[in-house]
């Protein structure tokens, strides 16, 4: 999939000089301009809560404008310690699912990809459309039974059912993520690694997964931010006060101060926007990329 | 390229990449006939090696897939919760029938799919037209509109909707500035759930990027050639543009309506997880949470499931039904 895009990437190119050739500069600035106020739109309301999260409480509900007339960073640390444990206690648990979710679906999406890219046996093509076939099931058809499951098991408060699942590749997404891109790699290096004596695992080893690396960055990230934000499933195995995460924490704290506290209500909204948001300017290029090739969000 | 997007958008398991070999299943190709002993010793060693990368996938697919689902159909026959359970037979299907919570569930789950899956579309198709053109900056703008659809999954944004669409949130705020008396827009049953809507449709930017994919795949050639017939912008759009990406809309369509059946974090913070009020945002998801997992009426929250499973199943393919009437893929060659 990488490989095509690059191949194609001339065309847009060649087009837009064409046109821009016809477009006159007036043309050109009224365009920017329709655009600018149109993602200003869009973005307002992420602005305005970041505004919010530093106003006093009535402001708040007084000032749709963007600058606090004064600086409250009271509400951060209010936020901080409004709820039963410190906040970085729950980002720290959050850390943990988030951890053990990504590690389980890079090993175990990429070995059962590079099994249905790389390696024949039999029933592949029906195991394939099984694989796709997962990728639309709902949640909430499993979600009863895995939950009586893991409640034998006496993993009902306890991270595991949120991370067991990822370590057997159950984010079947990413295995068809990875099929794609392994797809495009050339045949003629894993034979000459088997000319060389590498056996299945020591091509898997060193010379599919280096050369994967943008599709395990797309992987990791999209775990990051799915891990990070996931709520239901961690409203369904958490109950415990101690275990959890951020967004149990939010739920918590909008439930239990109800309106009285929005700034800091706020102020903890946007510490749990944070670490997406940085991914999100550091890793661009590759959930652009993992998008336009799976069309996941 | 587009041979990909077909490949994408009606997944082909052995249409791209791997060089044209035997259908799976069939016996392994026979070039070494002549050497069979050794032939079927490298083919055993590979399918013993892709037992081994495929184990942990189809120990997860028996284990946390398929088998929760046969068990999941058979609790949709039981009267199970937590510990003990008796055979009803079909009680929890006719119990449906009349149960008006589930009926506006089904009804709210309806409304915001087909009010909010066309007009995200429509915008993430416009959008992505308008970047197409190459314009310096492209790619910033491009990083503005996704941004909602990455946060937009997340409790805090739905925190920061409930406020925005409070009665004294920023949207009142806003108007007042005009001199109009909002509502509270959230705790109002007739507008609830067309605060959802908006949410939802604020989140068009990654079926956005992938109509952005999709444009960039259209050969120029298909331009140069309608130019040189002497078709204006529109004209070149009607009758290039669009055919060309139906495939791109038609994938986006399935898996959007897919998504939004399943909506659930949205609903259940701007509502405080009852899915009022009155009702108004009861999500077939949220019914089948505060059936299975607030009253552990277990057996009845499968049986809700298995009905979700079944509308997501008609609606998919009555999608695919009626693509073959609208959806171009190009000569097949």
């Amino acid at each position: 999939m990488a490989t095509m895009t690059e191949t194609k990437a001339p065309a847009p190119a060649r087009r837009s000089s064409e046109r821009s050739a016809v477009a006159g500069g007036i043309k050109r600035f009224v365009f920017h301009l329709v655009l600018i106020i149109a993602a200003l739109v869009m973005i307002y309301p992420l602005l305005w809560m970041l505004s919010a999260s530093f106003k006093p409480i009535e402001e708040i509900f007084s000032d749709p404008g963007l600058i606090p007339s004064t600086w409250e960073w009271s509400n951060y640390s209010e936020g901080w310690n409004a709820l039963p444990h410190p906040f970085e206690k729950y980002i720290f648990n959050s850390m943990i699912i988030v951890a053990g979710s990504i590690v389980g679906n890079l090993v175990s999406c990429s070995m059962a990809a590079y099994a249905f890219a790389r390696l024949r046996f039999p029933m592949r093509g029906m195991l394939f459309a099984v694989m796709l076939g997962t990728i639309m099931l709902p949640i909430h058809v499993v979600i009863i039974p895995q939950y009586i499951l893991f409640n034998n098991l006496g993993w009902v408060d306890t991270f595991w059912p949120l991370i067991v699942p990822k370590l057997l590749a159950t984010d079947a997404f990413f295995v068809f993520l990875m099929v794609q891109f392994i797809r495009g790699l050339p045949r003629e290096l894993d034979e000459a690694a088997s000319i060389d004596g590498c056996g299945y695992w020591g091509t898997y080893l060193r010379i599919i997964m280096p050369l994967c690396m943008p599709a395990l960055a797309t992987t990791a990230i999209f775990t990051f931010i799915w891990t990070w934000n996931d709520f239901y499933s961690q409203l369904i195995y958490l109950r415990d006060v101690d275990l959890q995460t951020v967004p149990l924490a939010l739920r918590l704290f909008m439930d239990s101060t109800g309106t009285t506290n929005w700034g800091a209500l706020f102020a903890m909204s946007i510490v749990a926007l944070g670490p997406i948001f940085g991914f999100f300017l550091a890793g661009q290029r590759y959930l652009v990329r993992g998008i336009a090739t799976t069309g996941i969000k | 390229m587009s041979d990909n997007d077909v490949a994408v958008v009606r997944p082909k398991p052995r249409s791209s990449g791997a060089p044209p070999g035997p259908p799976a299943g069939a016996p392994a190709p026979s070039p070494d006939r002549g050497r069979r002993g050794i032939g079927t010793t490298i083919r055993s060693r590979e399918r013993w090696a892709a037992l081994s990368f495929m184990s942990p996938w189809l120990i997860g697919l028996l284990a946390i897939t398929i088998g929760p689902m046969v068990a999941s159909f058979y609790l949709s026959f039981t009267d199970y919760s937590l510990g003990y359970g008796e055979w009803v037979g079909m009680e929890n299907y006719q119990r449906m029938l009349d149960d008006p919570r589930l009926e506006q569930s089904v009804k709210v789950t309806a409304i915001y799919t087909f009010v909010s899956v066309p007009l995200q579309l429509a915008a993430a198709l416009l959008l992505a037209i308008v970047l197409d053109r190459g314009l310096r900056g492209m790619s910033f703008y491009r990083s503005i509109f996704y941004l909602p659809s990455l946060l937009g999954a997340s409790v805090a944004i739905a925190i920061m909707w409930r406020q925005v669409f409070g009665t004294e949130g920023l949207v009142n705020q806003l108007l007042a500035m005009f001199g109009i008396q909002g509502e509270g827009w959230v705790s109002h049953p007739d507008y609830a759930l067309g605060t959802l809507i908006i949410l939802h449709v604020w989140t068009f930017g990654s079926p956005m990027i992938i109509f952005l994919a999709g444009l960039r795949q259209i050969p120029t050639m298909y331009y140069e050639a309608a130019k040189v017939d002497g078709a204006g912008p529109l004209r070149r759009f009607v009758n290039v543009t669009l055919p060309l990406l139906t495939p791109i809309i038609f994938f986006n369509l399935v898996l959007q309506i897919i998504n939004s059946f399943q909506s659930f974090t949205q609903a259940f913070i701007v509502s405080s997880g009852k899915g009022g009020p009155a009702d108004s945002t009861l999500f077939l998801t949220l019914y089948l949470y505060d059936q299975g997992f607030t009253q552990f009426d277990m057996g009845y929250a499968s049986a809700i499931a298995w009905l979700l499973l079944a509308i997501i199943a008609i609606f998919t393919a009555l999608n695919f039904l009626m693509s073959k009437f609208w959806v171009f893929y190009g000569d097949n060659d």
